[in-house]
């Protein structure tokens, strides 16, 4: 080769490139003829997206965005956020939630809570999907089915103020056994095992909607599982559901309000957790209300959109270990760390969410009292830092556990940006100011579970979002027999507050005992509050009425409509 | 070579016992169940939903039902996704994976066998510095940032044009497919690249290349009958496991794509630690990386004449 001329080498490559030229022709052919085929292929498998538009007037149909696959479309075993918001659209149960986040009629035309029964009075123009009428005998089966114990229901457990409900559940009864009956087709009395003020509020909760038997009976297991196996009782159906990709909602004809499901069409056209991809498909104006998280906050800003803010109603507390043996069983141990933690200071000047609101206590700000808020009626206790105030705690602390020195504490924490901002504040503050070491514990989801189960931590970052519109919803979470209560803490006063906060039935009564727990709670530092959650969203200008709830659909559309002037 | 293919295919189906049962084991040794979810529920309902799932028996019971179950092609039902059975899933999204990883494979095979030649043909000059440049950094730019970087210029184009060049994201035709395809094989294109600029390279001073050039053959014959066809050997050798991983490791084009395939199934139920899932897709994937491997492994025979099977 080297004792070739440059000349005659430059030529034989230049036919060399071009015998390459070809072969790179002829990929291209072949490129083209396979995506041909791949296209008739895909085509063939029917997973297509639809075509999505954000908004789109001439069809009044627009499109959003999922952020997982809907896992449990079957209402009686239902719990996760994503399903809540599909069947938020596609069922109504007894009561809902109105625009004004009050509780107001849905299936049932009006309601009468006593000490010991409920009963519901059944709208006569309520229809399934298929035209036939929605009775009392629909709620009694779904909750019968909710309760049996091969069902496997998790929040089987909502429906134990019922009558015999806890022991069918055990497998000691049959669910023919329930305290509900039917007296005609549109009465549902509720036989209660307790006085429970708030079961009306309760029965918001999917656990409650409706399931006909015929019908569930005919999907042999598979109810819930695609569009075709499930029965609608909502403003909209489901026209098509490909898994993991798309689910298409159109307005069910048969459906008894006008004044719900104005738009005639919700395409769900994507199925996505990444938030760039988010973002992304919203600019591109393939879909109309787009999430922003932490790490696409500062380009929407920069954008200037109008940025929406709602309190999700999720609250994010530290929680101490109070299991024997640990040093947070010391309550001026406790104290120490109350006592230097600026939780305004986290939120304002650390993570910098907007719509997070400092916390301050268990109780959220959007829980309604007698009257007003609780929040208002019952004012949170708070402290201001004061690191003298503290140290002396800590020395009385030391003294009392008989320390020489206080050794390394664990801090359980999820691995995710937030949390890893919020850990490294904490264990930044507690070394400057007390002296203390954390160490940071990062787990992915199960394992933290598994650890926060098994106590296996000194603090923790935890958090609780609500069930149901009433504040027992967190009220109970201190019980010393409630699993939730991962620090273990049980304190005798605590129990008896919480006792009289489910079974009395007069709602000042019931106020003040979660004022009093608000007050335990604070006094004997069981938990820190950190901050109320917030989410931050975009929604395209045309699209009105979209309404932001803390319990049931996360983002409801069964009001919204497209105003194309905007 | 049918006493050897058969001699393989046992082996092969030892291998996915063995991934089967170490898949299993390994996944009952992580800490944390399929049940525990961010609420605790009491310990009646767990008692029932571990009665429903079998989880209350002994491993080794699980263990037995699980290997009867696999032997028949039944890989239960999911822990998330409730109503599903894992086989469904399995049917349903492998197809999409499996179309966006031919095309993905095609892409990266073609252009790294095209871009290996060019680069050796101009070996030290211009269009190899250039394209080996560009092959360092699809080497080591992730896939997560090479798709969020060519979603955001997908997103520009089409603002740019005012009308859809080329979709965002979605899946349907095969305007869905082309760029999350070219991410996806882009780093696989790299690999071949350098596989194939270094193989032409070394046959160039092999003896039949040099044999072939003293009998006058013209340099284009050379090329394409000597040099091409031998350099692709090793790249023929790599194309079996890469095909598996382009199949398996599409979870984040998936997800920046919203594209429903196998592989965000794959990892998020290693998340969520859904026993079924995650033992149906590592037992089908495993399954199908063996197969490939044999496949190649018997293709080469056929390619190559100097490694064929004596029987």
């Amino acid at each position: 080769m080297s004792s070739k001329s440059p000349q005659k080498s430059a030529t034989s490559a230049n036919s060399l490139s071009r015998q390459l030229g070809l072969y790179f022709f002829i990929a291209i052919v072949l490129v083209a003829g396979l995506l041909f085929a791949l296209n008739q292929l895909a085509g063939l498998m029917g997973t297509a997206t639809q075509e999505a538009q954000a908004v789109d007037f001439a069809n009044n149909s627009i499109s959003a965005v999922l952020r997982e696959e809907p896992p449990q479309l079957d209402s009686s075993k239902a719990t996760d956020s994503t399903s809540g918001l599909v069947l938020g659209h596609i069922m109504e149960g007894l009561l809902r939630m109105d625009l004004q986040d009050r509780l107001s009629p849905a299936i049932a035309e009006r309601w009468e809570v006593s000490p010991t029964h409920a009963t519901f009075w059944l709208r006569k123009d309520a229809k399934w999907s298929d035209g036939k009428p929605i009775t009392a005998a629909d709620f009694i089966f779904a909750w019968q089915l909710a309760l049996k114990p091969e069902t496997g229901s998790e929040y089987a457990s909502l429906l134990y103020p019922i009558e015999n409900a806890e022991a069918i559940n055990r497998g000691e009864l049959p669910a023919s056994a329930l305290g509900v009956n039917a007296p005609d087709p549109h009465t549902l009395v509720v036989a209660l095992s307790r006085p429970i003020a708030f079961f009306d509020k309760m029965v918001v909760f999917p656990t409650f909607l409706p399931v006909r038997e015929d019908f569930y009976n005919a999907t042999q297991g598979r109810f819930g599982a695609d569009a075709k196996d499930l029965l609608y009782s909502g403003p909209y159906v489901i026209k098509s559901w490909v898994h993991g990709a798309s689910m298409l909602l159109e307005r069910n004809p048969h459906y008894w309000d006008n004044n719900r499901g104005k738009l005639a069409q919700i395409n769900f056209a994507y199925i996505t957790s990444d938030a760039t991809a988010t973002l992304n498909f919203f600019k591109d104006e393939r879909i109309a209300l787009a999430r922003l998280q932490a790490e696409n906050l500062t380009e929407a800003l920069r954008l200037k959109w109008p940025i929406r803010r709602f309190a999700d109603g999720t609250v994010f507390y530290l929680e101490f270990n109070h299991r024997e043996g640990r040093l947070s069983r010391n309550l001026n141990f406790r104290k120490a760390i109350q006592h230097v933690l600026d939780m305004e200071e986290l939120v304002y000047k650390v993570t910098k969410l907007p719509g997070y609101l400092p916390g301050k206590s268990l109780f959220p700000d959007w829980l309604i009292g007698v009257e007003k808020t609780l929040r208002e009626e019952y004012p949170a206790s708070t402290v201001n830092v004061n690191s003298t105030k503290a140290k002396a705690y800590l020395a009385l602390a030391q003294e009392e556990l008989g320390l020489a020195e206080f050794p390394e504490i664990t801090l359980l924490t999820s691995d995710n940006p937030v949390s890893n901002i919020q850990s490294e504040w904490l264990q930044e503050v507690l070394k400057q100011t007390l002296g203390l070491t954390i160490k940071i514990d990062k787990q992915i989801f199960k394992q933290r579970l598994a650890k926060m189960g098994a106590g296996e931590f000194g603090l923790l970052l935890g958090g609780w979002g609500p069930d149901y519109n009433d504040p027992l919803t967190y009220g109970d979470l201190f019980a010393s027999w409630n699993l939730n209560n991962r620090g273990r803490y049980s304190s005798a006063k605590m129990d008896a507050l919480i006792n009289t906060a489910q079974n009395a039935t007069a709602t000042p009564d019931r106020m003040q005992a979660f004022g009093a727990i608000q007050q335990q709670i604070f006094d004997d530092v069981v938990i820190l509050p950190m901050y109320e959650r917030g989410v931050t969203y975009v929604v395209h200008p045309q699209l009105k009425g979209v309404k932001r709830r803390v319990i049931g659909a996360e983002t409801d559309y069964t009001y919204a409509y497209i105003d194309p002037d905007a | 070579m049918l006493r050897y293919t058969l001699k393989r295919l046992v082996l092969g189906v030892l291998t996915v016992w063995f991934i089967a049962t170490a898949t299993f084991f390994g996944m009952h040794a992580v800490p944390g169940d399929p049940l525990s979810n961010d609420k605790s529920t009491t310990a009646q309902i767990r008692a029932n939903l571990e009665a429903k799932y079998g989880l209350d028996k002994p491993l080794i019971t699980q263990y037995a039902i699980y290997l009867k179950n696999i032997s028949q092609g039944d890989f239960g039902i999911s822990f998330t996704q409730e109503n599903r059975q894992v086989n469904d899933i399995i049917k349903e999204h492998f197809p999409i994976s499996a179309i966006l990883g031919i095309l993905a494979i095609v892409f990266a095979a073609l252009g790294g066998i095209l871009w290996g030649a060019l680069t050796a043909l101009y070996r030290n000059r211009w269009p190899d510095s250039v394209i080996m440049f560009l092959v360092i950094l699809g080497i080591s730019v992730p896939s997560f940032v090479v798709a969020a970087i060519s979603q955001m210029f997908l997103v520009n184009i089409n603002a740019f044009a005012g009308t859809t060049i080329l979709p965002v994201g979605g899946w349907g035709t095969v305007w869905h497919m082309i760029v999350p395809a070219m991410v996806l094989g882009l780093s696989t294109m790299a690999y071949l690249t350098r596989l194939m600029r270094s193989s032409m390279l070394e046959i160039v001073n092999t003896d039949y290349i040099r044999t072939a050039q003293s009998k006058g053959l013209p340099k284009t014959r050379i090329f394409s009958r000597h040099q091409l066809r031998n350099a692709i050997l090793p790249v023929v050798t790599v194309l079996g496991p890469a095909i598996a991983g382009i199949t398996t490791g599409g979870f984040v084009v998936e997800i920046v794509f919203a594209i429903p395939g196998l592989g965000r199934y794959f990892v998020e139920a290693i998340q969520q630690l859904d026993y079924t899932v995650i033992m149906g897709t590592t037992v089908f994937y495993g399954a199908f990386l063996v197969f490939m491997v044999i496949l190649v492994d018997l293709l080469y025979g056929w390619i190559d004449p100097r490694v064929r099977i004596n029987p």
